[in-house]
């Protein structure tokens, strides 16, 4: 058995919650460069070179890349093998009080989903997984709510033709249009449950835009070249780049159902990930 | 400084000048205090709003990171604020029918800033200073200076739109 203080876990967190927030991730970054490579229109081409700039400025001066610093999602991977010293759940939620903080990033949480009120850093949403091993590998992932609203979940039917799946992921992304921040990165979740499709799709874009693997391989290619032909293009200006990336994730489901979830994610695709 | 009510869908301006930020929050106070024919926290006749939650001011920074925020959330109370002398708008994304048609009756524009980009907005307020609502903490309304702030505009004086 391997023991790690409560106490570690919550300063990696904290310094995670800067690392997410500072700096994009060099593979979305990455695409970026090429969309703006690729973009011979004007305004567009523009827009993509903005992106970019606001990249350098923020890792340059330790500033968030976006003022939608998210609600942060935490993901754990906990190793069998560990014995956690103190209360992980409360670590967890004071790094992320911690670095939010610090890095006077925004108070975007409001305590009762109802009566909202006075925002504040407390609230971040944990994702729990048991694994082999005797490490912690924490991610943290700030998701903004300009695109975060603009999710979708449909419960299809088990006969369903995939073409009918690609109308679906299609039309979401045509129902956020200009709204969410293009160019997305479009993360789907297809199979489990309802819930676990939708935590499928969050996981879906924790993976990397450069690299398309696995079953899904030629429907992720499939989506993102009928997604650039809606042509919405940075900030909605059009052009080529109105998907970055498509990332799937599948799971077993039942006999009787489809669940098929989009998770949008602006262009400021935020993730930072450590293993203790 | 620029007139922004000669621009023309499209154009690409850099605006200098005072912007109120106010989201959510601030707008369903504002359209509360109309209502109630109370005095507003900001003349609003002429006025320009920018659709905008920062983050915290750090390290002697001005302001935090500031981009815009998604327009069309604001939608239900803007007409009304037209209606009250607003002139200019700016945020991200569509807008609803019901604004266009807001914007052409009452002769206002709505523009875009660099969406997602907070950290690059930043560089072109030169000062903040808070103006009303301080409880709603970041959705408060600040009063900015700002330098040379690149816009498109999205929709014109005559209801043109660049989204169609």
């Amino acid at each position: 058995m391997r023991v790690i203080d409560s106490e570690k876990i919550k300063r990696t967190v904290a310094q995670l919650c800067f690392r997410s927030n500072c700096f994009l991730r060099p593979d979305v970054l990455a695409k970026i460069k090429l969309a703006y490579k690729n973009e011979k229109d004007k305004k567009p081409r523009q827009a993509l070179g903005q992106i970019i700039e606001n990249a350098k400025i923020a890792r340059c001066e330790k500033m968030a890349l976006c003022q939608d610093t998210g609600l942060p999602i935490v993901f754990i991977e906990a190793g069998q093998s560990v014995v956690i010293k103190g209360d992980l759940k409360r670590a967890v939620l004071q790094g992320v009080v911690k670095g939010y903080k610090e890095d006077c990033f925004r108070e975007s949480i409001v305590s009762d989903p109802l009566v909202r009120g006075r925002s504040s850093y407390a609230g971040a949403v944990i994702h729990t997984d048991i694994v082999r091993g005797d490490k912690v590998k924490i991610t943290v992932m700030p998701k903004g709510f300009g695109c975060e609203n603009k999710s979708f979940l449909r419960m299809f039917l088990p006969t369903t033709k995939v073409q009918e799946i690609k109308e679906f992921v299609v039309d979401s992304v045509k129902l956020a249009g200009p709204d969410a921040c293009p160019p997305y990165v479009v993360g789907i979740g297809i199979g489990g449950s309802a819930d676990y499709a939708c935590l499928l799709a969050k996981k879906a874009l924790l993976r990397s835009v450069l690299v398309s693997k696995g079953a899904a391989r030629s429907l992720e290619r499939d989506l993102l070249n009928r997604i650039n032909k809606l042509k919405i293009g940075p900030m909605g200006l059009g052009g080529k780049a109105t998907c970055l990336a498509v990332n799937i994730e599948t799971y077993p489901t039942h006999i009787a159902g489809l669940p098929v979830a989009v998770n949008i994610s602006c262009h400021a695709l935020r993730s930072a990930t450590a293993i203790i | 400084m620029i007139n922004l009510l000669n621009l023309s869908a499209g154009d690409n301006i850099l605006f200098s000048g005072i912007i109120y930020t106010a989201r959510d929050q601030a707008h369903k106070r504002l359209a509360q205090d109309i209502g109630k024919g109370k005095k507003l926290p900001f003349d609003i006749f002429g006025s320009v709003i920018y659709y905008c939650g920062p983050t915290r001011a750090c390290r002697g920074k001005v302001i935090g990171s500031c981009g815009p925020t998604t327009s069309s959330r604001m939608d239900e109370f803007t007409p009304l604020l037209l209606k009250k002398g607003l002139k200019a708008m700016i945020g991200k994304g569509r807008r609803s029918r019901e604004v266009v048609a807001a914007i052409k009756k009452h002769k206002a524009v709505y523009l875009l800033a660099p969406a997602g980009c907070g950290a690059l907005v930043s560089k072109c307020v030169k000062q903040a200073k808070p103006v009303a609502y301080p409880d709603l903490g970041p959705e408060q309304i600040l009063r900015l200076e700002v330098e040379n702030l690149p816009l498109i505009v999205a929709i014109d004086r005559m209801g043109r739109s660049i989204y169609g």
